[in-house]
Protein backbone atom coordinates (compact mmCIF):
# COMPACT_ATOMS: atom_id res chain seq x y z
CA UNK A 1 0.00 0.00 0.00
CA UNK A 2 1.34 3.09 -0.86
CA UNK A 3 -0.19 6.25 1.55
CA UNK A 4 0.46 10.13 0.73
CA UNK A 5 0.56 12.19 4.14
CA UNK A 6 -0.46 15.83 3.57
CA UNK A 7 2.67 17.73 5.72
CA UNK A 8 2.08 20.78 7.59
CA UNK A 9 4.41 22.97 9.49
CA UNK A 10 4.94 26.44 11.08
CA UNK A 11 8.13 28.53 10.86
CA UNK A 12 9.80 25.24 9.53
CA UNK A 13 8.69 23.44 12.29
CA UNK A 14 7.00 19.89 10.97
CA UNK A 15 3.84 19.89 13.28
CA UNK A 16 3.33 16.86 15.54
CA UNK A 17 0.19 15.88 13.88
CA UNK A 18 2.34 15.18 10.96
CA UNK A 19 4.63 13.02 12.77
CA UNK A 20 1.62 11.14 14.06
CA UNK A 21 0.28 10.00 10.65
CA UNK A 22 3.59 9.69 9.51
CA UNK A 23 4.43 6.74 11.50
CA UNK A 24 0.88 5.52 11.29
CA UNK A 25 1.26 5.15 7.57
CA UNK A 26 4.63 3.52 8.12
CA UNK A 27 2.52 0.16 9.56
CA UNK A 28 0.92 0.54 6.05
CA UNK A 29 3.08 0.69 3.73
CA UNK A 30 5.10 2.82 1.76
CA UNK A 31 5.37 6.73 2.84
CA UNK A 32 5.72 9.94 1.23
CA UNK A 33 4.76 13.66 1.76
CA UNK A 34 3.41 16.57 0.40
CA UNK A 35 4.17 20.16 1.79
CA UNK A 36 3.33 23.97 0.66
CA UNK A 37 6.05 26.84 1.90
CA UNK A 38 9.14 27.55 1.68
CA UNK A 39 10.84 25.22 4.46
CA UNK A 40 11.01 21.92 2.35
CA UNK A 41 14.55 21.18 2.97
CA UNK A 42 13.86 21.41 7.00
CA UNK A 43 10.62 19.53 6.87
CA UNK A 44 11.98 16.91 4.32
CA UNK A 45 14.70 16.06 6.92
CA UNK A 46 11.87 16.12 9.62
CA UNK A 47 9.35 13.43 7.52
CA UNK A 48 12.49 11.61 6.53
CA UNK A 49 13.18 10.91 10.20
CA UNK A 50 9.64 9.93 10.12
CA UNK A 51 9.94 7.44 6.93
CA UNK A 52 8.72 9.35 4.13
CA UNK A 53 10.98 8.57 1.33
CA UNK A 54 10.08 11.66 -0.89
CA UNK A 55 8.82 15.54 -0.42
CA UNK A 56 6.29 16.94 -2.89
CA UNK A 57 6.29 20.64 -2.95
CA UNK A 58 5.52 23.85 -4.04
CA UNK A 59 6.33 27.13 -2.85
CA UNK A 60 4.29 29.25 -0.90
CA UNK A 61 3.15 32.41 -2.94
CA UNK A 62 1.08 34.01 0.16
CA UNK A 63 -2.40 31.93 -1.07
CA UNK A 64 -4.23 30.49 1.79
CA UNK A 65 -2.76 26.83 1.80
CA UNK A 66 -5.94 24.91 1.33
CA UNK A 67 -6.60 25.24 -2.04
CA UNK A 68 -2.67 24.72 -3.25
CA UNK A 69 -2.36 21.75 -1.17
CA UNK A 70 -5.16 20.38 -2.86
CA UNK A 71 -4.30 21.70 -6.43
CA UNK A 72 -0.42 20.06 -5.33
CA UNK A 73 -2.08 16.77 -4.23
CA UNK A 74 -4.09 16.14 -7.09
CA UNK A 75 -0.93 16.51 -9.35
CA UNK A 76 0.75 14.03 -6.76
CA UNK A 77 -2.09 11.45 -6.73
CA UNK A 78 -2.09 11.25 -10.66
CA UNK A 79 1.51 11.32 -10.69
CA UNK A 80 2.05 8.96 -7.84
CA UNK A 81 -1.05 6.91 -7.69
CA UNK A 82 -1.52 6.19 -4.10
CA UNK A 83 -4.14 4.35 -2.44
CA UNK A 84 -4.52 6.48 0.35
CA UNK A 85 -3.93 10.11 1.07
CA UNK A 86 -3.63 11.24 5.34
CA UNK A 87 -4.77 14.72 6.57
CA UNK A 88 -4.30 15.99 10.38
CA UNK A 89 -7.95 17.19 11.62
CA UNK A 90 -6.12 21.19 11.51
CA UNK A 91 -7.52 24.04 9.87
CA UNK A 92 -5.61 23.91 6.89
CA UNK A 93 -5.61 20.20 6.82
CA UNK A 94 -9.84 20.14 6.70
CA UNK A 95 -9.22 23.32 3.64
CA UNK A 96 -6.97 20.20 1.79
CA UNK A 97 -8.81 17.43 2.40
CA UNK A 98 -12.28 19.22 1.46
CA UNK A 99 -11.03 20.62 -2.02
CA UNK A 100 -9.22 17.70 -3.07
CA UNK A 101 -12.37 15.53 -2.36
CA UNK A 102 -14.34 17.43 -4.32
CA UNK A 103 -11.79 17.93 -7.09
CA UNK A 104 -10.77 14.04 -7.50
CA UNK A 105 -14.26 13.35 -6.48
CA UNK A 106 -13.47 10.83 -4.00
CA UNK A 107 -14.97 10.78 -0.73
CA UNK A 108 -13.54 11.71 2.21
CA UNK A 109 -13.99 9.88 6.01
CA UNK A 110 -13.05 12.82 8.57
CA UNK A 111 -12.50 12.58 12.48
CA UNK A 112 -10.63 9.73 12.03
CA UNK A 113 -9.13 7.85 15.36
CA UNK A 114 -8.00 4.78 13.94
CA UNK A 115 -6.91 3.76 10.42
CA UNK A 116 -6.45 -0.18 9.32
CA UNK A 117 -5.67 -2.29 6.06
CA UNK A 118 -6.92 -5.41 4.84
CA UNK A 119 -4.91 -6.08 1.48
CA UNK A 120 -6.54 -3.17 -0.54
CA UNK A 121 -9.46 -2.11 2.11
CA UNK A 122 -9.27 0.77 4.15
CA UNK A 123 -11.06 1.40 7.16
CA UNK A 124 -11.64 4.68 9.25
CA UNK A 125 -12.30 4.25 12.52
CA UNK A 126 -14.32 7.21 14.51
CA UNK A 127 -16.35 8.15 17.63
CA UNK A 128 -20.20 8.96 17.43
CA UNK A 129 -22.44 10.16 20.56
CA UNK A 130 -19.77 11.71 22.35
CA UNK A 131 -16.98 8.83 22.42
CA UNK A 132 -20.05 6.14 23.51
CA UNK A 133 -19.83 4.24 20.10
CA UNK A 134 -17.12 3.63 17.59
CA UNK A 135 -18.21 3.30 14.18
CA UNK A 136 -15.38 1.31 11.85
CA UNK A 137 -16.47 3.48 7.73
CA UNK A 138 -14.77 1.25 4.99
CA UNK A 139 -14.18 2.51 1.23
CA UNK A 140 -16.13 0.51 -1.40
CA UNK A 141 -15.05 2.84 -4.30
CA UNK A 142 -11.88 3.01 -5.94
CA UNK A 143 -8.84 4.81 -4.10
CA UNK A 144 -7.49 7.10 -3.76
CA UNK A 145 -9.11 7.27 -0.30
CA UNK A 146 -9.11 10.06 1.47
CA UNK A 147 -9.59 10.50 5.58
CA UNK A 148 -8.73 13.13 8.06
CA UNK A 149 -7.58 11.91 11.78
CA UNK A 150 -7.93 13.86 14.64
CA UNK A 151 -4.44 14.90 16.36
CA UNK A 152 -3.64 12.75 19.20
CA UNK A 153 -5.03 9.65 17.67
CA UNK A 154 -1.23 7.76 17.34
CA UNK A 155 1.84 8.24 19.02
CA UNK A 156 4.61 9.89 17.34
CA UNK A 157 8.14 7.70 16.85
CA UNK A 158 10.95 8.47 14.32
CA UNK A 159 12.41 5.84 12.23
CA UNK A 160 15.82 7.07 12.08
CA UNK A 161 15.11 7.37 8.55
CA UNK A 162 17.29 9.99 6.48
CA UNK A 163 15.88 13.25 4.55
CA UNK A 164 12.84 12.64 2.16
CA UNK A 165 13.92 13.31 -1.58
CA UNK A 166 12.76 16.68 -2.46
CA UNK A 167 10.43 17.02 -5.95
CA UNK A 168 9.25 20.77 -6.57
CA UNK A 169 6.15 20.52 -8.60
CA UNK A 170 4.02 23.19 -10.38
CA UNK A 171 0.81 23.54 -10.12
CA UNK A 172 -1.61 23.95 -12.86
CA UNK A 173 -5.43 24.70 -12.99
CA UNK A 174 -6.02 26.03 -9.40
CA UNK A 175 -8.81 27.55 -10.55
CA UNK A 176 -10.03 30.79 -7.85
CA UNK A 177 -9.36 29.10 -5.36
CA UNK A 178 -6.01 30.32 -4.98
CA UNK A 179 -7.25 33.61 -4.76
CA UNK A 180 -7.73 33.30 -1.10
CA UNK A 181 -4.73 35.47 -0.56
CA UNK A 182 -2.97 35.82 3.59
CA UNK A 183 -1.85 39.73 4.01
CA UNK A 184 -0.94 39.25 7.50
CA UNK A 185 -0.32 36.77 10.61
CA UNK A 186 -1.19 38.13 14.17
CA UNK A 187 0.29 36.35 17.08
CA UNK A 188 -1.72 36.83 20.31
CA UNK A 189 0.48 36.66 23.29
CA UNK A 190 -0.04 33.60 25.13
CA UNK A 191 2.18 32.11 27.99
CA UNK A 192 2.80 28.02 28.64
CA UNK A 193 2.09 24.98 26.16
CA UNK A 194 -0.35 24.59 23.18
CA UNK A 195 -4.02 22.84 24.48
CA UNK A 196 -2.64 19.91 22.40
CA UNK A 197 0.77 19.34 23.74
CA UNK A 198 0.30 20.09 27.74
CA UNK A 199 0.52 17.56 30.45
CA UNK A 200 -2.36 19.78 32.17
CA UNK A 201 -5.23 21.16 30.44
CA UNK A 202 -7.80 23.22 32.91
CA UNK A 203 -11.11 23.72 30.69
CA UNK A 204 -13.90 26.45 31.92
CA UNK A 205 -17.48 26.05 31.10
CA UNK A 206 -20.70 27.96 31.95
CA UNK A 207 -20.38 27.20 35.84
CA UNK A 208 -17.24 29.58 36.32
CA UNK A 209 -20.10 32.26 35.93
CA UNK A 210 -18.45 34.92 33.67
CA UNK A 211 -16.42 36.00 30.54
CA UNK A 212 -14.55 37.94 33.78
CA UNK A 213 -13.77 35.26 35.28
CA UNK A 214 -12.21 33.43 32.71
CA UNK A 215 -8.68 34.72 33.53
CA UNK A 216 -8.79 34.81 37.04
CA UNK A 217 -9.97 31.37 37.42
CA UNK A 218 -9.27 29.63 34.38
CA UNK A 219 -5.98 30.89 32.83
CA UNK A 220 -3.85 31.57 36.07
CA UNK A 221 -4.52 27.77 37.40
CA UNK A 222 -3.62 26.63 34.29
CA UNK A 223 -0.38 28.74 34.28
CA UNK A 224 0.33 27.48 38.07
CA UNK A 225 0.29 24.31 37.06
CA UNK A 226 2.13 25.21 33.53
CA UNK A 227 -0.27 23.60 31.64
CA UNK A 228 -2.69 25.34 28.69
CA UNK A 229 -6.20 26.40 29.28
CA UNK A 230 -9.22 25.50 27.38
CA UNK A 231 -13.42 25.83 27.08
CA UNK A 232 -16.76 23.67 26.74
CA UNK A 233 -18.28 24.56 23.51
CA UNK A 234 -21.04 26.59 25.66
CA UNK A 235 -18.70 29.46 26.56
CA UNK A 236 -17.06 29.39 23.18
CA UNK A 237 -20.58 29.78 21.04
CA UNK A 238 -21.43 32.54 24.32
CA UNK A 239 -18.43 34.21 22.69
CA UNK A 240 -15.97 34.42 25.95
CA UNK A 241 -13.37 32.67 24.37
CA UNK A 242 -11.93 31.54 20.66
CA UNK A 243 -13.08 28.96 19.15
CA UNK A 244 -9.20 27.44 19.38
CA UNK A 245 -9.52 26.66 23.29
CA UNK A 246 -12.34 24.72 22.14
CA UNK A 247 -12.25 21.21 23.20
CA UNK A 248 -14.06 18.23 22.56
CA UNK A 249 -15.99 16.77 19.46
CA UNK A 250 -16.39 19.87 16.99
CA UNK A 251 -13.00 20.92 18.81
CA UNK A 252 -9.39 19.58 20.06
CA UNK A 253 -9.06 16.25 21.66
CA UNK A 254 -6.66 16.29 23.83
CA UNK A 255 -5.31 13.47 25.97
CA UNK A 256 -2.76 15.63 28.50
CA UNK A 257 -1.52 13.74 32.06
CA UNK A 258 -4.29 15.95 33.74
CA UNK A 259 -7.55 17.47 32.66
CA UNK A 260 -9.13 19.98 35.04
CA UNK A 261 -13.02 20.64 34.30
CA UNK A 262 -14.19 23.86 36.09
CA UNK A 263 -17.61 24.52 36.07
CA UNK A 264 -18.52 22.18 32.80
CA UNK A 265 -21.53 19.72 32.91
CA UNK A 266 -19.98 17.08 30.73
CA UNK A 267 -21.91 16.63 27.19
CA UNK A 268 -21.64 14.52 25.10
CA UNK A 269 -19.88 16.89 22.91
CA UNK A 270 -17.24 18.16 25.44
CA UNK A 271 -16.43 14.01 27.14
CA UNK A 272 -15.53 13.13 23.27
CA UNK A 273 -12.39 15.45 23.77
CA UNK A 274 -11.31 15.09 26.95
CA UNK A 275 -12.15 11.11 28.39
CA UNK A 276 -8.44 9.61 27.25
CA UNK A 277 -6.73 12.08 29.72
CA UNK A 278 -4.46 10.08 31.81
CA UNK A 279 -6.24 11.57 35.42
CA UNK A 280 -9.66 13.70 34.84
CA UNK A 281 -10.20 16.42 38.27
CA UNK A 282 -13.91 18.21 37.75
CA UNK A 283 -15.27 21.10 40.31
CA UNK A 284 -19.03 21.27 39.76
CA UNK A 285 -22.00 22.54 41.87
CA UNK A 286 -24.31 19.87 40.10
CA UNK A 287 -23.78 16.33 42.05
CA UNK A 288 -25.43 14.64 38.64
CA UNK A 289 -23.26 16.18 36.25
CA UNK A 290 -22.06 13.54 33.75
CA UNK A 291 -19.15 15.33 34.12
CA UNK A 292 -18.25 13.00 37.05
CA UNK A 293 -18.75 9.36 35.75
CA UNK A 294 -15.23 9.78 33.68
CA UNK A 295 -13.69 12.05 37.15
CA UNK A 296 -11.15 10.73 39.02
CA UNK A 297 -11.34 12.94 41.50
CA UNK A 298 -14.78 15.17 41.62
CA UNK A 299 -15.58 17.84 43.69
CA UNK A 300 -19.47 18.60 44.38
CA UNK A 301 -19.04 22.49 44.91
CA UNK A 302 -18.80 26.01 43.58
CA UNK A 303 -15.90 26.42 41.06
CA UNK A 304 -15.77 30.51 42.33
CA UNK A 305 -15.03 29.22 45.83
CA UNK A 306 -13.23 26.32 45.48
CA UNK A 307 -10.56 27.37 42.81
CA UNK A 308 -9.66 30.78 44.62
CA UNK A 309 -8.69 28.53 47.39
CA UNK A 310 -7.09 25.90 44.95
CA UNK A 311 -5.14 28.67 43.34
CA UNK A 312 -3.95 30.66 46.85
CA UNK A 313 -2.68 27.39 48.27
CA UNK A 314 -0.44 26.38 44.91
CA UNK A 315 0.72 29.85 45.00
CA UNK A 316 1.71 29.39 49.09
CA UNK A 317 3.66 26.10 48.05
CA UNK A 318 5.95 27.54 45.09
CA UNK B 1 -25.31 42.73 -2.15
CA UNK B 2 -26.68 39.24 -1.90
CA UNK B 3 -25.99 36.58 0.98
CA UNK B 4 -26.28 32.57 1.04
CA UNK B 5 -26.10 30.84 4.55
CA UNK B 6 -25.91 27.26 4.79
CA UNK B 7 -28.23 26.03 7.78
CA UNK B 8 -28.94 22.20 8.90
CA UNK B 9 -32.37 21.08 10.31
CA UNK B 10 -30.59 18.58 13.20
CA UNK B 11 -32.43 16.40 16.02
CA UNK B 12 -32.39 18.58 19.11
CA UNK B 13 -28.66 17.63 20.61
CA UNK B 14 -30.23 17.75 23.81
CA UNK B 15 -31.76 14.54 22.96
CA UNK B 16 -29.33 11.11 23.29
CA UNK B 17 -28.83 10.04 19.17
CA UNK B 18 -30.21 6.83 17.70
CA UNK B 19 -28.77 4.80 14.76
CA UNK B 20 -31.44 3.99 11.81
CA UNK B 21 -30.80 -0.05 11.06
CA UNK B 22 -28.59 1.25 8.18
CA UNK B 23 -26.24 3.05 10.50
CA UNK B 24 -27.42 7.00 9.89
CA UNK B 25 -28.26 9.07 12.56
CA UNK B 26 -32.45 9.06 13.15
CA UNK B 27 -33.93 12.28 11.88
CA UNK B 28 -37.73 12.01 12.49
CA UNK B 29 -40.21 14.35 14.00
CA UNK B 30 -38.88 17.62 14.96
CA UNK B 31 -35.62 19.29 13.61
CA UNK B 32 -34.16 22.41 14.72
CA UNK B 33 -32.18 24.93 13.59
CA UNK B 34 -28.07 23.97 14.33
CA UNK B 35 -26.71 26.32 16.57
CA UNK B 36 -24.00 26.60 14.89
CA UNK B 37 -25.55 27.89 11.72
CA UNK B 38 -27.58 30.53 13.72
CA UNK B 39 -24.27 32.52 13.89
CA UNK B 40 -23.98 32.56 9.91
CA UNK B 41 -27.37 33.70 9.04
CA UNK B 42 -26.86 36.65 11.65
CA UNK B 43 -23.75 36.87 10.21
CA UNK B 44 -25.77 37.31 6.57
CA UNK B 45 -27.97 39.88 8.24
CA UNK B 46 -25.37 42.79 9.36
CA UNK B 47 -23.21 41.98 5.94
CA UNK B 48 -26.88 43.03 3.98
CA UNK B 49 -27.53 45.48 6.31
CA UNK B 50 -24.24 47.37 5.80
CA UNK B 51 -24.29 46.80 2.40
CA UNK B 52 -27.39 49.01 2.15
CA UNK B 53 -29.28 46.47 -0.07
CA UNK B 54 -29.45 42.74 -0.89
CA UNK B 55 -30.95 39.77 0.77
CA UNK B 56 -30.70 37.05 2.78
CA UNK B 57 -31.62 33.30 1.29
CA UNK B 58 -30.72 29.92 3.30
CA UNK B 59 -29.77 26.79 1.30
CA UNK B 60 -30.76 23.48 3.38
CA UNK B 61 -31.14 19.76 2.74
CA UNK B 62 -33.23 17.71 5.11
CA UNK B 63 -35.15 14.70 4.43
CA UNK B 64 -38.96 14.86 4.98
CA UNK B 65 -39.34 18.74 3.62
CA UNK B 66 -38.74 19.39 7.19
CA UNK B 67 -39.04 23.55 7.86
CA UNK B 68 -39.09 24.02 11.23
CA UNK B 69 -35.42 25.13 11.78
CA UNK B 70 -35.62 27.49 8.48
CA UNK B 71 -38.70 29.04 9.66
CA UNK B 72 -36.32 30.00 12.74
CA UNK B 73 -33.77 31.20 10.38
CA UNK B 74 -36.68 33.06 8.60
CA UNK B 75 -37.80 34.62 11.38
CA UNK B 76 -34.33 35.95 11.98
CA UNK B 77 -34.95 38.02 9.33
CA UNK B 78 -33.96 35.80 5.78
CA UNK B 79 -35.88 36.58 3.04
CA UNK B 80 -36.45 32.80 1.28
CA UNK B 81 -35.09 29.86 1.41
CA UNK B 82 -34.25 26.82 -0.79
CA UNK B 83 -35.06 23.57 0.78
CA UNK B 84 -33.88 19.93 -0.84
CA UNK B 85 -35.42 17.20 0.45
CA UNK B 86 -35.42 13.33 -0.98
CA UNK B 87 -35.62 9.91 0.68
CA UNK B 88 -32.94 9.27 -1.91
CA UNK B 89 -30.31 11.84 0.20
CA UNK B 90 -30.14 9.27 2.99
CA UNK B 91 -26.51 8.13 3.85
CA UNK B 92 -25.21 11.16 1.99
CA UNK B 93 -21.47 12.14 2.91
CA UNK B 94 -20.28 15.14 3.17
CA UNK B 95 -19.08 15.47 -0.75
CA UNK B 96 -22.96 14.23 -1.61
CA UNK B 97 -24.37 17.16 0.49
CA UNK B 98 -21.64 19.69 -0.76
CA UNK B 99 -22.90 18.87 -4.09
CA UNK B 100 -26.78 19.02 -3.63
CA UNK B 101 -25.19 22.63 -1.73
CA UNK B 102 -23.43 23.71 -5.19
CA UNK B 103 -26.01 23.19 -6.89
CA UNK B 104 -28.82 25.13 -4.76
CA UNK B 105 -26.37 27.93 -5.10
CA UNK B 106 -26.51 27.62 -8.87
CA UNK B 107 -30.06 27.31 -8.61
CA UNK B 108 -30.57 30.42 -6.44
CA UNK B 109 -28.04 32.05 -8.84
CA UNK B 110 -26.76 36.27 -8.13
CA UNK B 111 -24.43 35.35 -4.93
CA UNK B 112 -22.00 37.49 -3.43
CA UNK B 113 -21.06 35.26 -0.40
CA UNK B 114 -22.01 31.67 0.59
CA UNK B 115 -21.37 31.45 4.07
CA UNK B 116 -21.25 28.25 6.50
CA UNK B 117 -20.30 27.03 10.13
CA UNK B 118 -16.99 25.41 10.60
CA UNK B 119 -19.10 21.84 11.03
CA UNK B 120 -22.42 21.00 11.81
CA UNK B 121 -22.98 19.94 15.38
CA UNK B 122 -24.46 16.00 14.45
CA UNK B 123 -22.04 15.15 11.84
CA UNK B 124 -19.09 17.18 12.51
CA UNK B 125 -17.18 16.30 9.38
CA UNK B 126 -15.91 20.27 8.86
CA UNK B 127 -15.03 20.02 5.04
CA UNK B 128 -18.57 21.11 3.26
CA UNK B 129 -17.09 23.90 2.99
CA UNK B 130 -14.28 23.78 1.28
CA UNK B 131 -15.69 21.12 -0.85
CA UNK B 132 -18.84 23.63 -2.28
CA UNK B 133 -16.31 26.32 -2.90
CA UNK B 134 -14.40 23.67 -5.02
CA UNK B 135 -17.23 22.40 -6.99
CA UNK B 136 -18.38 26.28 -7.76
CA UNK B 137 -14.61 27.06 -8.38
CA UNK B 138 -14.70 30.09 -5.14
CA UNK B 139 -12.21 30.71 -3.11
CA UNK B 140 -13.42 29.35 0.39
CA UNK B 141 -11.88 31.60 3.95
CA UNK B 142 -12.53 29.04 6.59
CA UNK B 143 -13.06 29.62 10.24
CA UNK B 144 -13.53 33.46 10.00
CA UNK B 145 -13.98 35.23 13.83
CA UNK B 146 -14.48 38.54 11.80
CA UNK B 147 -16.08 39.12 8.27
CA UNK B 148 -15.97 42.21 5.92
CA UNK B 149 -17.22 43.29 2.45
CA UNK B 150 -16.01 46.00 0.41
CA UNK B 151 -15.79 46.99 -3.22
CA UNK B 152 -15.81 43.10 -4.21
CA UNK B 153 -14.05 42.05 -1.90
CA UNK B 154 -14.37 39.91 1.39
CA UNK B 155 -11.75 40.01 4.12
CA UNK B 156 -11.77 38.01 7.15
CA UNK B 157 -9.93 37.26 10.37
CA UNK B 158 -9.10 33.41 10.22
CA UNK B 159 -8.94 31.68 13.35
CA UNK B 160 -5.24 30.00 13.68
CA UNK B 161 -3.30 28.41 16.94
CA UNK B 162 -1.13 31.19 17.30
CA UNK B 163 -3.97 34.05 16.87
CA UNK B 164 -5.20 34.89 13.80
CA UNK B 165 -4.28 35.47 10.14
CA UNK B 166 -5.94 38.62 7.65
CA UNK B 167 -6.85 36.62 4.54
CA UNK B 168 -8.70 38.09 1.38
CA UNK B 169 -10.21 37.89 -1.73
CA UNK B 170 -12.71 38.81 -4.38
CA UNK B 171 -16.56 37.73 -4.64
CA UNK B 172 -17.94 35.80 -4.99
CA UNK B 173 -16.73 33.40 -2.25
CA UNK B 174 -17.49 30.74 0.96
CA UNK B 175 -16.77 31.91 4.06
CA UNK B 176 -17.11 29.77 7.23
CA UNK B 177 -17.97 31.29 10.29
CA UNK B 178 -16.85 30.09 13.83
CA UNK B 179 -19.47 30.01 16.86
CA UNK B 180 -19.46 32.97 18.99
CA UNK B 181 -18.65 35.78 16.68
CA UNK B 182 -21.93 37.57 16.79
CA UNK B 183 -24.46 37.49 18.72
CA UNK B 184 -27.45 35.97 16.75
CA UNK B 185 -30.77 37.79 17.02
CA UNK B 186 -34.19 36.51 19.17
CA UNK B 187 -36.71 36.11 16.14
CA UNK B 188 -39.48 39.13 17.30
CA UNK B 189 -43.05 38.29 16.96
CA UNK B 190 -43.51 40.15 13.88
CA UNK B 191 -40.75 38.16 12.50
CA UNK B 192 -42.30 34.44 13.59
CA UNK B 193 -45.47 35.48 12.16
CA UNK B 194 -43.33 36.82 8.75
CA UNK B 195 -41.59 33.70 8.24
CA UNK B 196 -44.67 31.49 7.76
CA UNK B 197 -45.46 33.13 4.58
CA UNK B 198 -42.28 33.34 3.05
CA UNK B 199 -40.97 31.28 -0.03
CA UNK B 200 -39.52 27.83 0.41
CA UNK B 201 -38.34 26.39 -2.94
CA UNK B 202 -38.56 22.72 -2.30
CA UNK B 203 -36.54 20.68 -4.87
CA UNK B 204 -35.59 17.52 -5.48
CA UNK B 205 -31.47 16.50 -6.18
CA UNK B 206 -33.12 15.45 -9.69
CA UNK B 207 -34.72 19.09 -10.08
CA UNK B 208 -30.82 20.24 -9.82
CA UNK B 209 -29.68 17.98 -12.35
CA UNK B 210 -27.99 15.12 -9.77
CA UNK B 211 -27.86 11.69 -10.67
CA UNK B 212 -29.03 9.25 -7.97
CA UNK B 213 -25.40 7.74 -8.11
CA UNK B 214 -24.18 11.25 -6.81
CA UNK B 215 -25.62 11.73 -3.25
CA UNK B 216 -27.25 8.89 -0.72
CA UNK B 217 -25.50 5.97 -0.32
CA UNK B 218 -24.31 5.09 -3.79
CA UNK B 219 -22.99 8.47 -3.90
CA UNK B 220 -21.07 8.04 -0.35
CA UNK B 221 -18.76 5.31 -1.82
CA UNK B 222 -18.46 4.16 1.84
CA UNK B 223 -20.12 1.04 4.25
CA UNK B 224 -20.41 1.01 7.98
CA UNK B 225 -18.38 -2.29 9.02
CA UNK B 226 -18.84 -2.07 12.28
CA UNK B 227 -20.96 -0.11 15.50
CA UNK B 228 -19.90 -0.54 18.71
CA UNK B 229 -20.01 0.28 22.29
CA UNK B 230 -16.79 1.90 23.38
CA UNK B 231 -14.97 0.78 26.60
CA UNK B 232 -16.64 3.06 29.24
CA UNK B 233 -14.39 4.93 31.72
CA UNK B 234 -14.47 4.58 35.75
CA UNK B 235 -15.58 7.20 38.08
CA UNK B 236 -13.44 7.87 40.45
CA UNK B 237 -13.57 8.98 43.85
CA UNK B 238 -16.42 12.13 44.23
CA UNK B 239 -16.31 14.37 47.43
CA UNK B 240 -18.52 17.34 48.56
CA UNK B 241 -16.93 21.02 49.22
CA UNK B 242 -16.70 21.72 52.65
CA UNK B 243 -14.69 24.41 52.19
CA UNK B 244 -11.44 22.37 52.28
CA UNK B 245 -11.88 20.03 48.90
CA UNK B 246 -9.21 21.87 47.39
CA UNK B 247 -6.73 20.54 49.76
CA UNK B 248 -7.72 16.90 48.35
CA UNK B 249 -7.21 18.60 44.36
CA UNK B 250 -3.76 19.61 46.04
CA UNK B 251 -2.97 16.08 47.08
CA UNK B 252 -4.23 14.56 44.25
CA UNK B 253 -1.95 16.74 41.80
CA UNK B 254 1.40 16.15 44.55
CA UNK B 255 0.69 12.40 43.94
CA UNK B 256 0.63 12.85 40.20
CA UNK B 257 3.70 14.55 40.75
CA UNK B 258 2.39 17.41 38.52
CA UNK B 259 3.61 19.75 41.46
Amino acid sequence: MKVLVFAEAVEGTTVSSTLELLTKARDLGDVEAAYVGSAADAVAATVGEYGATKLYTVQDDGSLVGAVGAALLAGVVEQAQPDLVLFSQTYDGRDAMGRLSARLDRPVVTNGLSVTTDGDTVRVGTQIFGGATIVETEFTGSAPYLAGIRPKSFVAEPSGGSAAAVEQVSISDAGRGTEAKVLDHHVEESEGPKLEEATVVVSGGRGIGSEESYGPLVDELANLLKGASGASRAIVDAGWVPYSKQVGQTGKTVKPKVYIALGISGATQHLVGMKGSDNIIAVNKDAEAPIFSVADLGIVGDVQKVVPKLIEALKAKS
Amino acid sequence: MNVLVCVKQIPDPATPGELTAEHTLKREGKLILDESDSYGVEMALQLVDKAGGGEVTLVSMAPNDEVSGLRTALAMGAAKAVLVSDPSLAGSDSLGTAKVIAKAVERVGDADLLLTATESTDGYTGTVAAQVAELLGWPSLTFAKEVTVADGTVTIQRQTEAGFDVVEASLPAVVSVTAGVVEPRYPSFKGIMAAKNKPVDAVTPSDLGLADDQVGWAGARQAIASVEKAPAREAGEKIEDDGTAHERVVAFLEQLKVI
